[in-house]
Order: C-alpha cells, then structure tokens, then sequence
C-alpha cells in the first residue's frame, strides 16, 4: 500500500512538473510593443567555434542600437544558442527559438549544412529566416523558399567574376585549380567554369583537391606548377591559403594568383605567408578589410573600432568576421525599420526583400545591396584588388554580378 | 507487484500520457531521448555488460542514418523498412569489425573505434553520389497515418516509443539468460570463462555486431526524426557523447540507458542556460559531480535509494 502511495505521488509531481504553459496569443509571436524576439543560432563550440565571435558581435550590436532607443521605440531581444556546427543540434535550437521562445524570426544562422537542415522547416513554419551566414548558391531561390535570405556574395558568382578576369586579361591562359572537397569548393568551382564557359575545356589544365583535414597541401602546389599553368585559382581556407603562397614562392611559381576572398585577411593570411610572397595576389572584395592600413584613418573603421571597444572588447580588432557582423546587423536593422509598425511575419519577409542601394560604412565604397521579391541575394557586386605588398589595391570597375 | 514492475508500470502511463501534455518541440526532444537510449542500449551491451570500450558508436549511428536516407530519398522506401534495414546492415558492418577488433583489448580497441568514428564522415564524402557530400540530404518528415489526429512530432514519437519498447524487451531476454551470463563472464574473467565452455571470440564479434545494430536503429529513427543527414551530423563529439551517457546513466544496466540519454539531451541545454559564457565548463563540472555522488551511474544510485525507501521501517 506505502508504494502504492508513492507511486502516485510520483506520477502526479511528474505530469505536474512536466506540463509546459501554452503562449498566450499574439499577433506576431515576439512582437510586442517594446520588444522584437530575434533568434540565432551560432558555433560557440566545436569544430567551426572560430565563427562563433559572430554569433557574440552580433549580439553587441544589437546591444549599441538598443541603447540607442531601439528599432521605432522596440528594444531587440536577441536570443543565440549553441549548435556546435551539428545540424541535429541546430534542428533542436531552432525548434526551441520558434517553438518555445517564439521569436519573430531567425537571423543569420551560422553554416551550410545547418541551415540545409532547418530550410524546410523555416518554410514550413514560414517564419523568416533572413540573412543567413553562408555563401551557398540554394539560399537565393524566392520561389521555392520565399522565408529563406542569404546576405553575403555567393561562391558561385565570385568565381565567375575571376573567370572574367582570366579571359579578358590573360593571354594563352592556362589555369590550376586547387578547392576544398566540400560543397564551399565545389560552389567556387563551378562559377569559375560556367565563366569560363567554352573556354573552360582548353583553359584548364590541372584541378587539384584537398581535404579541411590534411596537413599540407605542398604536394597539390608542386603538381600545379609542373602542369604549367600560369593562372593559379586557390580555393582554400586561411591555413591552406598561407601554405599555398609560401610553397609557390619557395620554389619559384609566379602564376597570376586569383585567392578568394574567405582568405584574403591580411591578419591571418597575408601576413602569416609573408608580405613579399603575397605581392601580386588578386582577389576580390566587398567589404573593408579591417586588417588593411588603409583604412586606419577611415572614418567607418574608426566608428567600428569604437564600437568593439565599447561594446565587445573581448572581440579581435584583427578579425574580420566582426565587421562582418557589424554589417550584417545594420542590415536587418534597415529592414525592420522599414517595417514601421507592422511586424508581421510577412512584412518583415517583404521589407528584407525591399532593400535599395543600402550603403554600409564597412563595406567597400560603392557597393550596394539591393534586394526584390524575386532576387533574394543582397550583396551581388565585388570589386577585384591586387596586394602590393602593403594593401589591398581596388582596381576596375565595380563588377555587377546580378547584371550579366 | 515488485519493484521495478511498478516503475516500468510508471514509466509506461508516463510516457504514453506526455504527447498529450508537452509542446510539439518537448516531445521532439523526447524522441530524441528515445533514439539516444536505443542507442545507449546498444553501447552498454558492449561496454557495460561485455567490457569492450567503444569510441566510434557514433559511426554506426551514422551508417544507420545514411542507409536510412538514402533509402527513403533514392528508392522512396517507406521510412519503416528504413529501421530495421539500418539494424540489419549495422550489424553485418559491427559484427565484420568485430572479428579483427576481437585482437584488441581496451584502450587499443578505444582508440580503433576511435578512428573508426573519424573515418567515417569523410568515407561518406567520397560516395557523393549515393550521400550528397558533404550537403547531406534533406528528407521529409513522415506524417501520422490513417487520417489519425496526431501531430507529426506526437505520431513520430510513438513510432520511436514503440521501437524502443521492443528494443529493450529484445535487449532483456537476451541478457538475461545464459548469453547475458556468458558476456559477463567474458568481462570478468575471460580465461575462466573460456574454460566454462564460452566461446569468446564468437560472443565478442556478435556483442559487437549486436550492439552496433541497436546503435545503427538508433541511426535510422533519427534521420527521419531531424529529416536530414550530413557528414557533420555525426562528429566525434557524438561518439563521446554515446560513451558518456553510458557510464553516466549506469554500466551493465538496462534501465540506465534512459537515464542517460536524459542526461546527454538536456544536460548540454542546461549548461548553456546557465552559462552562454563557458557551457561546456559546466557541463564538465555535472560530469565530475555525477560521477562523484553517483559512481555507479543514476541506475546504481536509484537502486540504492529505492532499495533505503522500501526497507522494512522500525
């Protein structure tokens, strides 16, 4: 009979315990009149951690425009979580965020293969998912995913502005190819062909992989410069980017480098590969590298040192992807201040969709996002740079990649 | 009624009365308790009951998930054949791996699995084809059947509650008899097992096989469960998690599987929500704590406690 007792006790602590409140009923769940519910989710931990000072940057811009009095009188709550770059974990968070927070929407989620997990479901939901912080093609696609939004320039259409370059200003080119095997290579890839188009068959003369986990890449380089290309197009992340321009100056290639521009930080690859050996490097750019001296007297690097020393002092001065964040943030914040005060799902969605020639102090002079209801893709222009052995010099037009 | 009828009793009203009580994303997370346990399951069948170390599981969890999504997005194969196929390959794959890890005692058997789990999300890279690269595939999630009146995350949830019942009923008969007491054996004493007539290597490569099939259903629930799969899904970290929620939850106990899958799904979540700052510091610091007050995992310490609250008072 005790146990019996007991038994039943534990029963009703646990269902007690269990039950959860429903929300009460709003029109946009996480508007109210003082407050827009934000959620995020970011690597913190894990092996892709090094993007998660985004994820924590954001945050300190949201913080700078809510002592600012706010989005039309509503303070920003922005809510971020772990997903240690796992997508199982990202589909829980991101239930969490919309389910159990009830946010308004979701902002510049971090990585590939974790918004591919939650895009259904965003859609499903249909609860924005705007901004996202990855540079793959399939977020631009207003038809099939109209709550979905990237932000920054796609892989694919910075490789087909090198692809330009190479036919108009390389005579006899011949061209090696060194990508990461994962789908930020391959994207990369595929724009540089489809721009060099028919062309691509006889320019091509050596592709070379390698793996995020090798050690070194000194094989892939001697391979590239015994091929005889004289245009080297290096898809590598910083590490592999520093490796590639110290191997092919040792032992005497001078190809015309094309780097792209996930490794174009002077502070983690210029520097690292040495100055002298990165002279001549090409790449192209859209926003202002916060590494290059000259922007140190410029009045936005200035505006965004103060603001990391005021509001995220813990963060590197030397790290890109803060202004990175910085840029992205002011984005959103156009957008919903263009909603006014109808902060409807739809509207926010329309609004995002509604940017036009949005200039932002870090990004380079210039570039303009513009977005519609059928170009989900922001930042669509870059400008090719040459390093001259101290800076990134910005040289031809400002190549257009949404005109073709 | 005994004691641990009366709390599998408990346990059952509770769990067929949550879907009606929690939020669509609770019960998601409970199913995700489900699949972890399954898989737990399976670990400490090798771990717990057979003393072979295991850091890979989260390979066979990744085997199962892929020969699950591939099947449901290639061959449009109803997501439950997807289960027990998953089972089935996993266990030809664990039991294959088994005979030359059978040469390998301990650590030296913990550092092969290890390797075994490093390998495999980039093996899966390689056949794009069949596994998407590194994009993974997105699959759809299954709704509930015959017009019932049941949410997706309620319907998917029974399916897995279902699944694990029978897993653990499979899991029970099977240790509890003589091939429970031969594993044992084997952990204990193996040359005295040996002389009762136990046939070690063919038990070890078949705990092995067996207990990569639990792992490799596990698997197979879960890609329909998240509806996708990508090589990142299934990182070390996962491995080390399985291993954790193993000791965690009680070695060489069936019950202790559940309570360590509660601890590997939600235990994280509460460690960043008390610190965004340093949440695996705190994690770490659950972990030490756990394993200070409760050496012999929550199942051992639960034992303990009942065994106190139903000892004869006077």
């Amino acid at each position: 009979m005790n146990v019996m007792r007991r038994v039943l006790m534990l029963l009703l602590v646990g269902t007690v315990g269990l039950a959860t409140a429903l929300p009460a009923g709003a029109q946009t769940p996480g508007v109210t009149s003082t407050e827009i519910k934000i959620g995020n989710t970011n690597p913190y931990s894990g092996p892709a951690s090094a993007y998660g000072t985004i994820g924590k940057a954001l945050g300190a811009y949201f913080k700078k425009i809510n002592d600012e009095g706010g989005i039309n009188g509503r303070k920003i709550n922005y809510i971020t979580y772990d997903d240690s770059y796992a997508p199982p974990k990202t589909v829980e968070m991101v239930r969490r965020l919309v389910e159990q927070d009830q946010v308004a929407l979701l902002f510049q989620t971090l990585g590939t293969p974790t918004n591919s997990a939650i895009h259904k479901y965003m859609n499903g939901k249909q609860v924005p998912h705007i901004f996202v912080a990855t540079g793959a093609t399939k977020w631009n696609d207003p038809k099939n995913f109209p709550w979905t939004m990237g932000w920054q320039p796609n892989y694919q259409i910075e490789g087909r502005i090198y692809a330009q370059y190479v036919l108009k200003n390389v005579k006899d080119a011949k061209v090696g190819i060194l990508y990461q095997n994962d789908d930020y290579g391959k994207d990369y890839r595929k724009g540089f062909l489809d721009g060099l188009g028919e062309a691509a068959k006889r320019v091509v003369v050596l592709e070379q992989t390698y793996e995020v986990t090798d050690p070194t890449i000194d094989s892939q380089i001697v391979n590239l410069k015994n091929s005889g290309a004289n245009v080297f197009f290096n898809v590598t992340i910083p590490k592999f980017a520093v490796q590639a321009i110290k191997k092919s100056h040792d032992i005497g290639w001078k190809p015309v480098h094309l780097l792209n521009n996930v490794s174009s930080s002077l502070g983690t690859t210029l520097k690292p590969a040495g100055l002298e050996a990165s002279k001549g490097l090409i790449t192209a750019l859209y926003m202002k590298e916060v590494t290059d001296p000259q922007w140190k007297n410029d009045k936005a690097y200035l505006d965004w040192v103060a603001w990391m020393k005021k509001y995220y002092p813990e963060g590197a001065l030397d790290d890109q992807a803060n202004a990175y964040a910085y840029s992205v943030a002011a984005t959103l914040v156009q957008a919903l201040k263009q909603c006014g005060n109808d902060l409807s799902r739809q509207n926010i969605m329309k609004q995002a969709a509604s940017l036009k020639n949005l200039e932002l102090p870090m990004l380079l002079p210039g570039i303009k996002i513009n977005t519609s209801a059928t170009d989900f893709a922001p930042i669509e222009q870059e400008q090719l740079a040459k390093f001259n052995g101290e800076i990134w010099q910005v040289f031809g037009e400002l190549i257009d990649a949404s005109k073709k | 009624m005994s004691a641990p009828t009366i709390a599998v009793l408990v346990a059952a009203v509770i769990a067929l009365v949550l879907p009606f009580m929690l939020s669509n994303f609770r019960l998601f997370q409970f199913t995700q308790v489900f699949i972890y346990a399954i898989a737990l399951l399976g670990l400490n069948m090798l771990t717990g009951f057979n003393g072979q170390i295991s850091l890979g599981h989260g390979a066979f969890f990744a085997v199962g998930a892929y020969t699950g999504a591939i099947m449901m997005d290639r061959w449009n194969v109803p997501y439950g054949w997807t289960i027990p196929v998953g089972g089935l390959l996993c266990l030809i794959v664990g039991f294959l791996f088994g005979i030359p890890a059978l040469r390998l005692e301990g650590l030296y058997l913990a550092l092969a699995t290890f390797a075994l789990a490093l390998a495999v999300p980039q093996i899966l890279k390689y056949f794009e084809h069949w596994t998407g690269g590194s994009q993974g595939i997105v699959l759809t999630k299954p709704a509930a059947p015959f017009g019932l009146p049941l949410s997706e995350d309620q319907w998917f949830y029974f399916v897995t509650l279902v699944v694990l019942f029978v897993m653990f009923v499979l899991a029970r008969n099977l240790l509890s008899g003589r091939i429970g007491r031969a594993l044992v054996a084997i952990r204990d004493n193996p040359l005295a097992a040996e002389a009762m007539g136990v046939n070690k290597a063919l038990y070890k490569s078949l705990t092995f096989g067996v207990s990569a099939a639990y792992t490799g259903v596990a698997g197979a629930l879960s890609a329909v469960a998240i509806a996708f799969v990508a090589p990142d899904s299934f990182n070390i970290l996962l491995s080390i998690s399985l291993l954790t929620g193993s000791v965690i939850g009680g070695l060489a106990s069936i019950s202790g599987a559940i309570y360590g899958a509660l601890f590997i799904q939600f235990v994280p979540n509460w460690a960043q929500d008390i610190s965004k700052a340093a949440p695996w510091a705190i994690f770490g610091l659950f972990l030490i704590v756990f394993m200070y007050v409760m050496p012999y995992g929550i199942a051992g310490a639960l034992r303990l406690v009942w065994n106190r609250l139903t000892r004869p008072q006077g």
